[in-house]
């Protein structure tokens, strides 16, 4: 019983890589199908050389290894060893290096395969573009579209199309970070001075979550990014409902909270579109209140940790971009109010 | 291996004199203070004798480099190129030159970019945390050369439109007049 | 170190030892063995110690260097695994745990991996091709020194809260002015660059010893298979360690005040691409260099211990030789998530795989010798067996991210922290324990405790799985490496856990092989110049060597010259004996060619090491004004090193001392 038990409990130890939330083994795009099961080839040929070529050792040594009862001394080296025994030695070696060969031109043409399979996205002329920039140490995605006014830009919670092809333009604004969302592709480093793109295509609806992959400095580590793929009809009213801007508040407390915003120095950084906040330096917050996660998806949208977040961000992510801020209880309370207002 | 041990330990406690302060990363400043910044006079004449305040005449961020590239940053973010380019001036005065209008001192650099000043300074009061203002002064400070060069910023990842502020030679700060 | 007085008892016995039907040594015999112990004495106490230019003096210099920043950067991997053991730990911040993962892979790859092969190859290359001395005797004491004010200087700056932050392969733009403000980077750069100079100091001596010093008849398809792999790899530091070197030479002038370049400056014209380029045209081959006198050790060991001679001798050199070439080509694996083609990506998984081929041809043939022999199951022997499991394992998910598609999902994940770790410690640390107890009855001459040295290896075995083995699941599981935190929602945290046990479990390992090692240097039996009935030359003398190892350079017969040669194997005699005289052979066929006078014990290497270092660390770490007058002492340095007293004549430095009669 325990030992079942302790059985059940090692075997979901190990499945951490194939069911996570953020596993590369759990696919959930074509493109990640892909890779899984490319990656399945080639491990399983590998635990079966692995186990091959361990046990050959193991019986080599254990078959005549020298006794406990055998004198300390050992047996004079064979300076001149039995030529047949020899030959046949020759024969396996060879054999093996030949197995070798062919196992591994195997892997090379279906590596081959699987990259043009995985590049063959590129193509696609109804690709959804959206233009990924990293930031030390956030997401900014700008919607293009062919009319400039319906263009918009959100951070950190990408929402796509299920069934769609997106075309990810990737670009850094300070240093190199990569784009990885592992359910669905693997991937793609943004490198100052070189934009490049990734294509990807999500099967199911769900949430998917990513991080940053190359070390970016201080909170690399949470640098954290998801991807809610939705049905076409869900995801247009998503949209519809970004481009819009912000409106006037309705009520006092909610102007309050807008102009603490404007007079603070939360302007100089972030865009709250409808407003005359308009700075680039951090998210746009314009439908901030719609956001699942906030501080790049590492804590929950809610009054309290958002008041954390403004008053001492450093505590949360020490070295992040934004200043610890000293605010009246008043206003602080008025400026939640109006953030979480923008949906 | 006595004597090598020893002069090493030497070696060592002259580079840690040497480096504590440049090399400090401090992430989280205690809750902001009151600065007294109104009562930091940008001028030598004064009517009835000197005021009690003297402006601060040091800034320990001047010898962080951490603090002195977050200087550097806050420069972009806040556009004060918009108006002084990259130190050689543009709608606002030049800040590379030796010439101090509102006075060269720490203080005073801190004071005219937090109370702003005539002719199109904004005050930066309540937009800018004052450990931000304090290192956005000692960067304004590093850009005539006026900061140690083994802390002050390297040459950035843009196009150049200057010299590194490690490189530049320090300046005589000169007071001057607003101009006319 | 060596004793102080010329003991004529002990080479009366060295005589006696290796040939036990030589009659006793002549007076003519005893004389020269006086004058040999006179001529290569080291000075004593400090002077000596910083003066000697003795290969076995350097060697183990470099090898206990080397442990001792291999100490410091585990305990920063125990720290680091105590700062993952638990989600939203807040032990180190980040800024802490960027500066010490950072420490922990620069020190593990430039202060500890490279240099300790570079050592044991110093230590052991000489012995096994039979001649006194390295060549260039100074320039290895120099590359000692550089070596040691390398790695002082990377872990002073970590003492004083200004350790690289930036990660070792220290990517630009982070690790650029823009990004890394502060002296930190520039450290880390000089220290790069002093190690390497000492690395490429190190391997011509060692290049230039194998090719022309070894004993006559031990032709090229002779040599032991360990002076093979000293010898590729001594190649490949040569091609590989100028790309970092220029590579952090480039960075520090990107960084340096009045320099200011901009190789690494997208907006100017320079390239980030570059820097990774250049870095990883050494970092792949430096994965060899460390690789392949490993391989070197093994193949060493298993003929020992399996009781004949090596199964497949000529493919396992050209396998070497292979390797050694093969390793310069697939560099671009690292790059694979970078915007670079398909097509060229594709040729480097081709090229990728292809090394796979004559690893494996190693693998095999060792397989076949044990097969062939008949095994005699020493501790030597275990970790030998301890590098088969462990590091297999590492070839085999080597082999699955040569792959383009599988590596976008592996990349910078805790699987590549898998894989590197089981490469390294299992083809590198794993063979290197062994080959220190294989080789421990040289250094002291005794024997190594077996049952402790069991314990290691069962500890280490078992550690380094329990580390490493779900670092593979974490990394499919999505977790980044260099992460100083994870979310508890991740799911990540069990065998986190897992792995910082093992971590500490493999602690306790490391620190029972080094008891091991204490106990048996000061009560070990005592080992005799051939405890193991090997066949190398370095068995044919006393255990520990005398400064001048051999009272007569051997001659060489077969692969194995101590089961090859006929008891009347002819030896080398008539070298001078009142200076410092080896034979020179032919490159190829080891034929006497000319005597050659080696240099002598001298101050000057450690006075242009410290020139060197004001240059690099003052000069391009802070302000070039530092250069000219480094330049001025180098080149002070440089000339006495060349012009003053080049060699330590008998005559001068001891006229009471008999002098060779056919001179007079």
């Amino acid at each position: 019983m325990i030992a079942r038990r302790v059985l059940i409990f090692a075997l979901a130890l190990l499945a951490v890589g194939c069911t996570g939330e953020q596993a590369a083994l759990n696919p959930a795009g074509a493109q990640a199908g892909r890779i899984t099961s490319l990656w399945w080839l080639i491990c399983w040929t590998c635990v079966v050389v692995y186990v091959l070529t361990i046990g050959a050792i193991v019986i080599g040594v254990v078959r005549k290894r020298r006794r406990a009862d055998e004198p300390d001394a050992p047996a004079p080296p064979t300076t001149r060893p039995d030529p047949a025994r020899e030959h046949r030695a020759r024969i396996i070696v060879a054999a093996a290096v030949g197995v070798t060969v062919v196992i591994l031109f195997v892997f090379m043409f279906s590596d081959f395969t699987a990259g043009r399979a995985l590049a063959s996205l590129a193509g696609d002329k109804s690709a959804l573009t959206i233009k990924i920039t990293g930031h030390q140490w956030w997401w900014e995605a700008r919607y293009e579209d062919s009319t400039t006014s319906n263009t918009f830009t959100t951070a950190n919670e990408i929402h796509i199309p299920v069934g769609r092809t997106i075309e990810f333009q990737l670009e850094s604004a300070d240093v190199i970070h990569s784009f990885w969302v592992p359910r669905l592709h693997g991937k793609k480093d943004m490198i100052p001075g070189h934009s490049t793109r990734t294509y990807l295509k999500a099967d199911k609806p769900g949430v998917y979550y990513g991080q940053c992959a190359e070390f970016c400095g201080h909170q690399h580590a949470n640098m954290r990014l998801v991807i809610i793929a939705q049905p076409h009809e869900e995801f247009e009213s998503w949209r519809t409902a970004q481009i819009r801007p912000a409106g006037e508040p309705p009520f006092d407390n909610l102007k309050r909270g807008r102009d603490v915003f404007l007079k603070n120095s939360c302007v100089m950084c972030h865009t709250i579109r409808g407003t005359t906040a308009g700075g680039r330096l951090g998210p746009d917050l314009t439908h901030v209140g719609s956001r699942k996660l906030l501080a790049s998806n590492i804590i929950p949208n809610k009054p309290g940790h958002l008041a954390g977040w403004i008053l001492d961000p450093q505590k949360i992510k020490p070295g992040v971009r934004m200043p610890q801020n000293a605010l009246d209880p008043h206003d602080l309370r008025a400026l939640l109010e109006f953030l979480e207002s923008l949906k | 291996m006595l004597r090598l041990s020893a002069c090493l330990l030497i070696l060592a406690s002259v580079t840690l004199v040497a480096s504590c302060k440049r090399e400090e990363r401090t992430f989280r400043v205690e809750p902001p203070y009151v600065s007294g910044v109104e009562k930091i006079s940008v001028t030598n004449l004064f009517a009835g004798g000197a005021p009690a305040t003297q402006p601060a005449t040091s800034n320990e961020y001047e010898e962080n480099a951490y603090a002195l590239t977050e200087g550097k940053r806050l420069y972009g973010f806040m556009n004060c190129n918009g108006c002084h380019a990259n130190g050689g001036g543009g709608m606002g005065p030049a800040l590379m030159d030796d010439k101090w209008i509102y006075g060269d001192q720490p203080g005073q650099v801190f004071a005219s970019i937090i109370q702003g000043r005539p002719n199109g300074m904004p005050s930066f009061a309540t937009k800018l945390p004052d450990h931000q203002a304090w290192q956005l002064a000692a960067y304004v400070r590093s850009m005539s050369g006026l900061v140690k060069s083994d802390a002050a910023p390297g040459r950035s990842d843009h196009m150049q439109s200057r010299k590194a502020e490690n490189s530049t030679e320090p300046e005589s700060p000169k007071q001057s007049r607003p101009p006319q | 170190m060596s004793s102080d007085a010329p003991n004529l008892a002990a080479a009366a016995r060295q005589v006696h030892d290796v040939d036990p039907t030589t009659p006793a040594p002549t007076a003519e015999q005893v004389r020269s063995l006086q004058q040999l112990e006179a001529v290569w004495r080291k000075p004593r106490g400090l002077v000596g110690f910083l003066t000697t230019t003795n290969h076995k003096d350097i060697g183990l210099r470099f090898v206990y260097t080397a442990f001792v920043f291999f100490f410091l950067a585990g305990l920063l991997a125990l720290a680091i695994r105590v700062q993952l053991a638990v989600p939203n730990n807040t032990l180190l911040g980040p800024d802490l745990y960027n500066q010490f993962f950072t420490t922990h892979g620069s020190a593990m790859m430039f202060l500890f991996a490279v240099p300790v092969m570079e050592g044991m190859a110093i230590y052991l290359v000489p012995l096994m091709v039979g001649t006194r001395n390295t060549c260039f005797p100074r320039l290895m004491s120099y590359g000692y020194w550089v070596y040691l004010m390398g790695g002082i200087t990377l872990f002073i700056a970590l003492a004083l809260n200004f350790g690289p932050d930036m990660g070792w392969f220290s990517y630009t733009p982070l690790a650029g002015p823009d990004y890394s403000p502060g002296k930190r980077v520039d450290f880390w750069s000089q220290m790069v660059t002093l190690v390497e100079i000492g690395s490429m100091s190190g391997a011509i001596a060692t290049i230039t010893t194998i090719l022309k010093c070894r004993a006559p008849g031990m032709a090229l398809n002779r040599i032991p298979l360990f002076v093979w792999a000293a010898l590729v790899a001594a190649f490949m530091i040569l091609f590989a360690m100028p790309a970092v070197t220029i590579c952090s030479t480039l960075l520090s002038m990107d960084r340096l005040s009045h320099v200011s370049t901009h190789f690494f400056n997208h907006a100017e014209g320079g390239d980030h691409l570059l820097w990774q380029h250049l870095f990883w045209f050494f970092g792949h081959p430096d994965v060899y260099i460390i690789f392949l006198p490993a391989t070197g050790f093994i193949s060493a060991i298993i003929p020992t211990f399996a009781r004949r001679k090596i199964f497949g001798y000529t493919p396992l050199v050209l396998s070497m030789i292979a390797i050694g070439f093969i390793g310069f080509g697939v560099w671009v694996h690292h790059m694979f998530v970078t915007p670079i083609p398909e097509l060229g990506q594709g040729m480097f998984t081709a090229s990728s795989l292809l090394i796979t081929i004559p690893t494996g041809v190693q693998i095999f043939c060792w397989t076949a010798t044990l097969w062939l022999g008949r095994p005699w199951l020493k501790s030597p022997l275990l970790f030998v067996l301890g590098f088969f499991g462990v590091f297999i394992m590492g070839g085999l998910t080597g082999v699955m991210i040569a792959s383009v598609a599988v590596d976008t999902q592996a990349h910078d994940t805790f699987f590549v922290v898998a894989h590197l770790h089981y490469v390294l410690i299992g083809g590198m640390i794993f063979p290197l324990l062994g080959a220190i107890l294989y080789w421990f009855p040289k250094w002291t001459g005794k024997m190594p405790g077996e049952t402790l040295a069991k314990w290691s290896l069962a500890l280490l075995f078992i550690g380094t799985n329990l580390t490493f083995y779900p670092l593979h699941h974490l990394g499919m599981g999505g977790m980044p490496r260099r992460i100083y935190t994870y979310l508890p929602e991740t799911g990540w945290q069990p065998l986190n856990m897992l792995a910082t046990l093992g971590a500490f479990t493999m602690g306790i390992g490391f620190l029972i092989f080094v008891i091991n090692l204490w106990l048996s240097s000061r009560r070990g039996a005592p080992a005799g110049p051939n405890p193991w009935h090997a066949g190398t030359l370095e068995w044919a003398t006393t255990s520990p060597p005398s400064t001048y190892n051999f009272a007569n350079p051997p001659t060489c017969e077969g692969r194995d010259p101590v089961w090859d040669n006929s008891p009347d194997a002819a030896i080398v005699t008539n070298l001078d004996t009142d200076k410092r005289e080896v034979l020179c052979t032919t490159t190829l066929d080891a034929q006497p060619h000319h005597r050659y006078e080696m240099s002598g014990d001298s101050w000057w290497p450690l006075v242009v090491a410290i020139a060197t270092t004001v240059i690099f660390v003052a000069g391009f770490g802070f302000t070039p004004s530092w250069i000219l007058p480094g330049c001025a002492i180098l080149a002070i340095g440089l000339g006495a090193w060349f012009w003053v007293s080049a060699y330590r004549s008998l005559a001068v430095h001891h006229p009471e001392m008999p002098r060779d009669p056919r001179k007079d």
